[in-house]
């Protein structure tokens, strides 16, 4: 079951979700809508709930001790937070790279193949295969193609970064999450992953966390503001980066002091 | 949107540079108004000397244009301006083109009394230029006031005006046309005061597009080509 706004898919649906570590609330009442093959940023202060919220679409919280969720995250319709969800299955619909790539000690090959193998498949055919599509996706192929049977600690931040993309894209996801992906590398590999997630937004849903601004303005479709765990303005990044329609929005974006 | 609001930025830095532009813009829209007050007085009073230091001051307002537009584009290339911030750089490099323009309509009045002096002295359509003349300084030093305050309610005031001037232009335009018919000896003469009002109604339009150029700054919605209807239902305040 899918509702649609104009033309857009909503891919994800996130009603009054609030979110407790211990006594603290962390989230309150968000709701908004992720729309399908977009990409949507979050942007906000240190603190903001932004990662929490990122990391609620594929349950990521659940692995914290005393987090409580109250609300409903919707994946094509389906509450992600009913019980009879599979979390593993769900994590495989929702792939997620973190701020600092964290390729597993083995060969570029293998990192990128894990997922099929975790999932029983043997067939080098199929292994090959999938392994060059997803480092084509992740524009890594043409850097590794000559030694995929290399350590993947032998490459450079970026093209772990890019490896940890494929490895995520390998095992066909529909969202990608993504938190802080380019912070930890330098201003080229930054462009080579913004640019890569243009590419990647014609196939897959993508939900970024960022805290460079002008990153967010330049790869994002939608942005959402948060601040102190509410959702204070959610719109078009053309609207909001030119003319927000909240002040504590234009504050932060323009680095005021509110 | 706050008049103030340019100087709440963290970096103090930040705030100075974007307060520079501003006062830099005053400091040319002043100068250009000058400009065209002194051009309007000197073709009214036969005054060739002021008419040419009219002529000889237009390469300041130039230099101006291209201090000020350097400034705007170091700040985008600084400091990725967003937001209202943003919206004031882009208001800013867009009014200085047309102050320069107004500098231009200046200093071509300006050439127009000298040559007329030379002429001699036409006692047809004085009033005319007068009368223009006055409604489009008070446009202009309204725009100009409309920008310093960010007062987009004067601004849609000054774009209201615009056609008042563009009547009055048509109907002095008629009436000097009939001089011409009846005496055509004076058709050169009045030729030239029909130059000089177009240029001074060049000018209503100029300060027309810098008071647009406020409403976008004041509230992100660009104007231009609207009609006055519409201009007056995007002001509607918002909830901030």
């Amino acid at each position: 079951m899918k509702s649609s706004s104009n033309l857009e898919n909503t891919k994800l649906e996130v009603k009054s979700l609030n979110l407790y570590y211990g006594d603290k609330r962390a989230l309150n009442n968000v709701s908004m809508t992720i729309p399908e093959r977009k990409v949507t940023a979050f942007i906000g202060p240190s603190g903001c709930g932004k990662s929490t919220l990122l990391r609620c679409f594929n349950r990521m919280n659940d692995l914290v001790d005393a987090c409580r969720i109250e609300g409903e995250i919707l994946l094509d319709g389906d509450n992600i937070y009913d019980k009879k969800i599979d979390v593993a299955e769900l994590r495989r619909q929702i792939g997620m790279v973190f701020q600092k790539p964290n390729p597993f000690p083995k060969t570029i090959y293998e990192n990128v193949a894990y997922g099929l193998r975790l999932q029983g498949v043997k067939s080098k055919r199929v292994l090959d295969e999938v392994v060059e599509k997803s480092l084509h996706g992740a524009a890594l192929w043409d850097e590794v193609k000559d030694r995929l049977h290399d350590n993947a600690f032998g490459l450079s931040g970026g093209q772990q970064q890019r490896l940890v993309i494929a490895r995520a894209i390998a095992i066909e996801p529909e969202v990608i999450l993504l938190d802080e992906p380019a912070s930890a590398l330098d201003p080229i590999s930054t462009l080579k992953i913004e640019e890569l997630i243009n590419e990647l937004k014609h196939q897959y849903t993508i939900v970024i966390v960022t805290h460079n601004m002008q990153q967010a303005a330049r790869v994002s479709d939608y942005t959402a503001f948060m601040y102190m765990g509410d959702l204070i303005e959610h719109d078009l990044t053309d609207k909001l980066f030119t003319n927000p329609g909240k002040k504590q929005t234009e504050d932060y974006i323009t680095g005021r002091y509110g | 949107m706050d008049i103030t609001s340019h100087t709440h930025h963290i970096s103090q830095q930040y705030n100075i540079e974007l307060e520079a532009i501003r006062t830099h813009l005053s400091e040319m829209g002043g100068m250009a108004q000058r400009q065209v007050n002194d051009a309007i007085q000197a073709l009214i009073d036969g005054d060739v000397e002021r008419a040419e230091h009219v002529v000889r001051a237009d390469s300041n307002v130039n230099s101006m244009e291209m201090s000020i537009d350097e400034e705007c584009i170091r700040i985008l290339a600084r400091r990725q301006p967003a937001a209202s911030d943003l919206r004031l750089v882009i208001a800013v490099t867009k009014a200085i083109t047309d102050l320069e323009r107004v500098g231009d309509e200046a200093a071509k009045i300006a050439r127009l009394a000298i040559v007329q002096h030379g002429d001699g002295l036409s006692p047809r359509g004085y009033i005319e230029v007068r009368h223009i003349g006055e409604l489009v300084s008070h446009m202009l030093q309204d725009a100009l006031d409309a920008f310093a305050r960010m007062d987009a309610g004067l601004a849609l005031n000054v774009v209201d005006t615009d056609r008042t001037v563009d009547l009055e232009y048509s109907t002095a335009m008629r009436e000097l046309m009939t001089f011409m018919m009846e005496d055509p000896r004076s058709i050169s003469r009045v030729l030239n005061i029909m130059w000089c009002l177009r240029a001074l109604e060049r000018i209503g339009d100029h300060s027309r597009n810098l008071a647009q150029y406020v409403i976008y700054l004041v509230n992100g919605q660009d104007v231009r080509h609207s009609n006055l209807d519409a201009i007056e239902e995007s002001l509607h305040p918002r909830d901030r």
